[in-house]
């Protein structure tokens, strides 16, 4: 049994958003960075209990990133990944980097790889599809539970107003969100392990773009609370209804 | 060449993100002087002829038995058939949970570059540039797509739906379609209620509610307004509502035209989910709480008083 997690940075949840160089970079002066959550809470912690379970699976931890990826990286790898391969390249085309997760799921031959439901910067929710068609595989996307039994895949997965449960032959390509697992957080031992696992740096395949950023912008700031007394909810309903037109 | 929309089906009818797609892909082939048409799978009960008010001149119609479930491989197949046949220039998703799957893997397929989560029509004046959410609606980025095919999966509630005069040509369109290798086992409906990412107008309560058994005012006045419920993280983890409502950076994002936030006390992962809504409507005791910063309209007092009096002023006003 092998497993891909794909892993990626992002800035820490409470980062101030601002940009530089004409509004065309990300500034990130004074950024945090973490384990996008959805790829560490859901997607590397179901795999760290599926291995929990089956002691002969192994888990590899893709990042398509630059050197300054290598701490978060580690983390992963702290939390319980074997090992990890990093696609020494940084693009914000999604294309570019499903590409280069493909290239690296292929030569591995995993039977599951998961991604998590979206990059909190970024917020596509596109690699774990594209990586899929690519390998011409299944996609099961914003999965909430995820069993295996033998080479079968029991899965839950969100649909508009619902859920769904679904079976699936491996190998596929899963992407998770909460429900799939509870956040851990890494223990000395597992800090010290991850100082000597292995960390392959690949070089990317030649892949052209298919988009580019041309720039960033802020949302028009709010004009101020409108504030209404506890004694008078009817004037805040009229105002809803009439100046608003909220309902 | 064409403007191409997958029209969303949920048991034979047509979803109302679609209807925001079909408003959104009439407008920019308006804009690019060519014509929109829209692709549906499978069984649809509807009338899909009188699509054609939205805009769309024809409808490719897959009607296969296979196409009743959705599978996003094998969906993929077939609207990149009916895409190559067309001619299309441009393929239109909603951003919601089957585009999401579907969008990415036809962007892959013929390599046409792919901007998910679009909030506005493309800027044609000089290239394609189409603006989208970043940092979970922090930000907007602007995305030139560099392909000659482009595949755009609009957010929902972004456009408006626009209606017309007009009705659609449908044709059926013939294709091998062989089953998904995705076998589903069983559906569960959160019963009667909106669906969340689809409602205009969503109620969310927090942790000011203290506990469960204080959610039946919450319910009331979302049945009032005809809203979906909403929560904030805590709530969620604490098991007091269910995950599917739990809203923010790590929840589900949402942007309807009303958000009315009950003791929340509005931290930057809560907004994030949920700032890219029209309308900001907060309840909270401590008037220091950084969620009148993001609101439009605030009661400063205690949710467990004023609750059951908006429900009240509600029902007084639509006259039930
Ligand atoms: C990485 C990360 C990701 C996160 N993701 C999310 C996310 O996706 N979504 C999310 O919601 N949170 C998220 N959080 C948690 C977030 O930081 C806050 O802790 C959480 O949103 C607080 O929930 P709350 O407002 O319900 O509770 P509290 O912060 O406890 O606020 C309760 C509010 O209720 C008010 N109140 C109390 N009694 C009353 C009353 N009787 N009437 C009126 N008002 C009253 C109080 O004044 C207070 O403002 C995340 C945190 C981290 C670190
Ligand atoms: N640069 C990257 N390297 C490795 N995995 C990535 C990268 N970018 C995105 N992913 C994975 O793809 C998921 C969806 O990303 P996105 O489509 O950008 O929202 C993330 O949750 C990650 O699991």
């Amino acid at each position: 049994m092998k497993i891909l997690v794909c892993i990626s940075k992002t800035p820490d949840t409470t980062a101030k958003i601002a940009f530089t160089d004409n509004s065309t970079k990300f500034d990130t002066n004074g950024v945090q960075w973490i384990i996008n959550p959805y790829d560490e809470w859901y997607a590397l912690v179901r795999a760290i209990e599926l291995k929990e379970k089956d002691s002969s699976a192994v888990i590899h931890l893709v990042n398509v990133g630059s050197a300054d990826a290598e701490p978060i990286i580690r983390k992963a790898l702290a939390l319980g990944g074997d090992e990890a391969i990093r696609v020494n390249a940084d693009s914000h085309d999604s294309f570019f980097v499903a590409s280069q997760i493909a290239e690296v799921a292929k030569q591995g031959n995993y039977d599951l790889v998961f991604t998590g439901k979206e990059t909190i910067d970024y917020n596509g929710s596109s690699i774990g599809g594209m990586v899929a068609e690519l390998l011409d595989l299944p996609y099961v996307s914003l999965a909430t539970k995820f069993e295996l039994s033998e080479t079968k895949a029991t899965i839950t997965r969100e649909i508009e107003g619902g859920e769904e449960n679904c079976e699936v032959e491996l190998p596929v390509v899963v992407s998770a969100q909460k429900g799939m697992a509870e956040q851990r957080i890494p223990n000395m031992r597992g800090i010290m392990a991850a100082r000597t696992k292995p960390l392959k740096v690949v070089e990317p395949t030649s892949v052209t773009p298919l988009t580019n950023v041309s720039g960033f912008g802020l949302p028009p700031a709010k004009a101020g609370v409108k504030l209404v007394s506890p004694d008078n909810v009817e004037e805040l309903v009229r105002l809803l209804h009439e100046e608003a037109k909220a309902f | 060449m064409s403007v191409l929309i997958f029209i969303d089906t949920n048991e034979g009818h047509v979803k109302k993100a679609s209807l925001e797609v079909m408003s959104y892909g009439a407008k920019l082939a308006d804009q690019l002087g060519t014509v929109a048409e829209g692709v549906a799978l499978g069984t649809v009960t509807e009338d899909l002829s009188a699509l054609g008010k939205y805009g769309v001149k024809k409808i490719h119609h897959v009607n296969n038995d296979v196409l009743n479930h959705f599978d996003a491989q094998v969906y993929t197949k077939v609207i990149a058939q009916v895409a190559e046949k067309t001619g299309a220039a441009v393929v239109i998703f909603s951003n919601n949970v089957d585009g999401k799957a579907i969008a990415p893997r036809l962007s892959a397929r013929l390599k046409a570059g792919l901007v998910s989560g679009a909030v506005a029509l493309p800027d044609t004046a000089n290239g394609f540039t189409v603006k989208k959410n970043v940092f979970s609606g922090k930000a907007f980025a602007n995305i030139t797509i560099n392909t000659a095919i482009k595949v755009i999966a609009l957010s929902p509630n972004a456009y408006q739906v626009k209606t017309g005069g007009g009705s659609a040509e449908v044709v059926p369109f013939t294709t091998n379609v062989e089953p998904g290798k995705i076998k589903v086992t069983n559906v569960t409906k959160a019963s009667g209620e909106v669906p969340l990412t689809e409602a205009e107008i969503v109620v969310s309560a927090g942790r000011g509610m203290k506990g469960p058994e204080n959610w039946g005012m919450i319910e009331d006045l979302a049945h009032a307004l005809h809203a979906a419920l909403a929560c904030s993280r805590p709530v969620a983890d604490a098991h007091w509502r269910p995950h599917n409502e739990h809203v923010g950076q790590t929840g589900i994002a949402i942007a309807p035209n009303l958000y009315i936030a009950i003791g929340i006390s509005g931290a930057i992962q809560h907004l994030a989910g949920v700032n890219r809504s029209k309308v900001i409507v907060v309840i909270n005791k401590d008037p220091e709480a950084p969620f009148f910063k993001a609101a439009d309209y605030g009661i400063v007092g205690d949710a467990f008083e004023v609750v059951p009096k908006f429900t009240e002023a509600v029902k007084k006003l639509k006259g039930s």
